[in-house]
């Protein structure tokens, strides 16, 4: 029943021909069915940029807003805490942030645009845990060396009030530092960075 | 045979007697004319917003598809206050509309696809004096309809003609008083703007599907070009 | 470069020592013998497979953005149809898949009714095949409530309600299936789990041994002729050739003119005038309001049709229930000795001819709003579409039949049929000479002649 003249050549050439097109054609259908994955619209518009009131945040305090779904801080820091960060230096793994994420403008030992209003999404760089916020010297159960800072209970993780890891925890980075600037004194808003001047 | 394929025809004629009634005018909608619709989104921010929303569009859309910067849908379209990625709640509560209109006014981002860009047309253009109804008017297309005209400083009044049909008083046409603020063709082009903003606002994607339509289709068939010609080649085997 | 084939076939024979997937390809494709002489009629099987896939990727995709609650299901719909990327394509994907599913499952049927593939010894695959379109209409029913529209919701409120009709324990039935008095959100969240896990499960297994069934007898062919009667010294049969490649490629053609279809469809008419998508399921579900004119989608319609044309709601509801039985039990109603229609007699083909037509005229009517005229007329089809199967029995037994040859005929194909269909354009049309240009214009003399010719043909082989 086979028939022996058979052109091999072009049956061979029109398998391929049709497997290369039909190869296209699905790869072309995966893209709408794999980027339909891809966040939505909803989830953009919840990521849209958020403003924040900083003119009733006490020195010390620390409130969360969501941006994007992820909490981020914003702690209004006293001039000793400050003074303290200069010296931890030693005990940090990327004290000038080379290895971290920020914005250029917060690319600095304070990690902040102004240094008394530190901004950071709060989730650990390890594996995103939130870490909680311990503020106090020295507690009793963080050991003496604890010079106040954020401590993330997951997997231990030890991080300055600058965000700034400590040497010899799982943490490789120092904490997220979002996009944000100020649109007026009293007013940030997270998520637009600085237009460049 | 043929007693039932009369029947059958029958059976056809009678269901289009059935759906008479007042005649549809045409609206003439093209999604391809952004202007207008930039000018029916306008016009549905004005006249329609008030009480309807349009809750499954955002202003991010509108802005994308009709081509507009964002700014400029924010400042000149959208109401104040609004946000673009919000989507176009009404400022109406719940707890007045239904003090007001006994009902909730429906949301309208499906409407077009619902009741069809003729019938809007036609329901936008059919309101008439009617001293009996709550708001003074009733509609042509939608009788005793709960919904005051939206448009009427542009239209100006409409009376109704009736003439008598046996026992039935019957709606003949709608005569204007002429006291708009608008001609009858620019009113024409208003209510046609406002559709075709309603068109696009039910399937803001149609024009887009309309157009990758044509590149799936030639792809498909250069595939069946192949395919037979490489079934033609098999099939030269079986005798 | 030597060594890679040898470690990758190494490691493909490590797999075939252990899992007979070359035996599974062998006994299904490349030594499965079926008859050369397949027709359009038969694409529509292996199109019925490509449907339930696309139906799978996209019902999946569909399921991480739907929402099956009742006060978000709605916007869950439009949420897809809009915000998520591709949403729209992946939604009309579906909701032209499953009338298309349908499309496909009409032809494949009808073509067992043509060829008589329901016939002894394939009694099985029909039966598998029947539930196979009961748990596809069960499926279809449940996820046409899930956009949760007016339609969905009084759609899935009249037929649930038709359980009610069943004697003693009807009330208490219908109310087990909804969860609730009316249709409601708990009705719509067991239908999701219904739609998304249950009945694909049951349609996976079936079209399973459905497949499993026809490949133990074989498939049947449009002359109704056994070609394992004849077989060549290897035990093939002589008049079958295997399925890969030939049927594969030729199929391939056929996804290619179906997909042709299907994309114009949804990228040019998703809505299909209102059949696949219909106006009212754009206004969401409110059940203090029920739409003026209701009708299920038209793949529904014709069942729809014959449970309105008996003025008595349980009989209605038993001749709807009947309607889908007299279906199964085809194999054994028909007493005709001959598979295929080519070779059966005038009575079959003009009662198949009228069942055809009483059962597109019920599903018209099945769209349409009830009147006097239209309810006597479903009533005449519907007696039309039951004479049919139970009058079987008794005509098929005065057929005359023609002599079944003992091979397969081969009919001109398509292609070979061109200069014929060049002849009958030539015939129906004439150049019109106007000025300088000339057109080929309409004739309405040659369409006459054409016209009888036909309809003499079509005279002559319904005797």
């Amino acid at each position: 029943m086979i028939n022996e003249s058979v052109d091999k050549s072009k049956r061979q050439f029109l398998t391929t021909a049709l497997t290369v097109v039909g190869a296209v054609g699905t790869g072309y259908l995966a893209v709408p069915f794999l980027s339909q994955m891809q966040p939505s619209v909803k989830a953009m518009a919840a990521g849209a940029p958020v403003e924040v009131d900083i003119s009733k945040i006490e020195v010390g305090q620390l409130i969360r807003v969501a941006w994007r779904g992820k909490p981020v801080w914003v702690l209004q820091r006293s001039p000793e805490i400050l003074a303290t960060l200069t010296t931890l230096d030693g005990q940090l793994s990327d004290p000038q942030s080379n290895e971290s994420s920020q914005p250029e403008s917060s690319k600095n030992s304070a990690r902040s645009m102004k240094p008394e209003i530190f901004v950071a999404v709060g989730l650990c760089t390890h594996l995103g845990c939130s870490p909680t916020f311990r503020p106090e010297v020295a507690p009793h159960d963080l050991g003496a060396d604890w010079k106040g800072g954020f401590f993330c209970p997951c997997h231990g993780s030890w991080f300055d009030l600058a965000g700034r890891v400590y040497k010899g925890v799982p943490a490789p980075t120092n904490l997220e530092v979002p996009p944000y600037r100020y649109i007026t004194d009293t007013q940030i808003i997270i998520g637009e960075e600085e237009k460049a001047a | 045979m043929k007693k039932l394929l009369s029947l059958f025809l029958l059976v056809l004629s009678v269901n289009v007697f059935a759906s008479g009634g007042v005649e549809l005018q045409d609206a003439d909608v093209d999604l391809t004319d952004k202007v207008s619709l930039q000018r029916g989104a306008k016009h549905f921010v004005t006249y329609c917003l008030g009480c309807h929303s349009a809750k499954q569009i955002r202003y991010l859309r509108i802005a994308n598809d009709l081509g507009l910067d964002e700014k400029h849908v924010l400042t000149d379209i959208a109401p104040e206050g609004a946000g673009i990625y919000d989507q176009l709640h009404s400022a109406m509560n719940k707890h007045d509309a239904e003090k007001w209109f006994g009902t909730q006014p429906p949301d309208l981002s499906l409407i077009a696809r619902s009741r069809g860009a003729d019938w809007l047309y036609s329901y936008l253009k059919g309101f008439y004096v009617d001293k009996t109804r709550p708001f003074g008017v009733n509609n042509a297309i939608f009788e005793d309809v709960g919904m005051p005209n939206p448009l009427w400083q542009l239209q100006g009044e409409q009376k109704p003609v009736f003439t008598n049909d046996g026992e039935r008083r019957v709606l003949e046409k709608l005569a204007s008083v002429g006291n708009g603020t608008q001609s009858s063709e620019e009113f024409d082009r208003t209510v046609n703007d406002l559709v075709n903003f309603l068109v696009y606002v039910g399937e803001p994607v149609q024009l887009e599907r309309q157009q990758m339509g044509k590149y799936v289709l030639f792809y498909l068939l250069i595939f069946l070009v192949i395919a037979y010609l490489l079934k033609k080649e098999y099939w030269k085997d079986v005798h | 470069m030597n060594l890679k084939p040898t470690r990758l076939r190494m490691c493909g024979n490590w797999v075939l020592d252990r899992f007979p997937l070359a035996q599974v390809w062998n006994e299904h494709m490349a030594h499965y013998y079926a008859p050369k002489n397949f027709n359009f009629w038969y694409f529509f099987g292996s199109l019925a497979l490509l449907v339930l896939v696309n139906q799978f990727v996209t019902g999946i995709l569909l399921t991480m953005n739907y929402k099956p609650d009742a006060k978000l299901a709605f916007d869950s719909v439009e949420y897809i149809m809009r915000d998520v990327n591709w949403g729209w394509l992946v939604r009309y994907m579906h909701s032209t898949g499953a009338s298309a599913f349908f499309i496909v499952i009409y032809m494949h049927m009808f073509r067992g009714l043509l060829y008589g593939s329901f016939k002894q010894p394939r009694e099985l695959i029909w039966i598998f095949g029947m539930l196979l379109f009961v748990a596809l209409m069960a499926e279809a029913f449940m996820g046409y409530l899930l956009p949760w529209g007016q339609m969905s919701y009084w759609g899935a409120q009249v037929i649930i309600s038709l359980f009610s009709a069943i004697p003693v324990i009807g009330d208490d039935l219908s109310l087990w299936i909804r969860g609730d008095y009316v249709i409601s959100d708990a009705t719509l969240n067991r239908f999701f789990a219904f739609h998304v896990i249950a009945v694909p499960l049951v349609l996976v297994l079936l079209v399973f041994m459905h497949i499993v069934a026809l490949h133990e007898v074989g498939s049947n062919n449009p002359d109704g002729v056994d070609i394992k009667k004849s077989k060549d010294p290897w035990g093939h049969p002589v008049e079958g050739i295997p399925f890969h490649p030939y049927y594969t490629v030729k199929d391939l053609v056929g996804v290619a003119v179906f997909l042709l279809f299907f994309a114009t469809v949804i990228f040019y008419m998703p809505e299909m005038g209102g059949y696949f998508l219909e106006h009212a399921n754009f206004i969401p579900a409110d059940p203090m309001k029920t739409p003026e004119h209701i009708a299920p989608v038209w793949y529904f319609t014709p069942f729809y049709s014959i449970l309105r044309a008996i003025p008595d709601k349980f009989a209605g509801v038993i001749g709807m229930g009947g309607s889908i039985v007299v279906l199964f039990l085809l194999p054994w109603l028909d007493r005709g000795k001959v598979k295929s229609i080519r070779y059966r007699g005038g009575i079959y083909k003009k009662a198949l001819m009228l069942f055809v037509i009483s059962f597109i005229a019920l599903g018209y009517l099945g769209t349409q709003p009830v009147t006097p005229l239209a309810t006597m007329m479903a009533r005449v089809f519907t007696a039309c579409y039951f004479g049919f199967f139970l009058l079987m029995p008794i005509y098929t037994r005065w057929e005359k039949l023609k002599p079944v040859p003992n091979h397969l005929t081969i009919q001109p194909t398509l292609e070979e049929r061109i200069p014929e269909l060049k002849a009958l354009f030539e015939e129906v049309t004439e150049i019109k000479t106007e000025g300088e240009v000339s057109k080929r214009g309409f004739n309405p003399t040659g369409a006459k002649n054409v016209l009888i010719r036909t309809a003499k043909n079509l005279k002559e082989s319904l005797d």
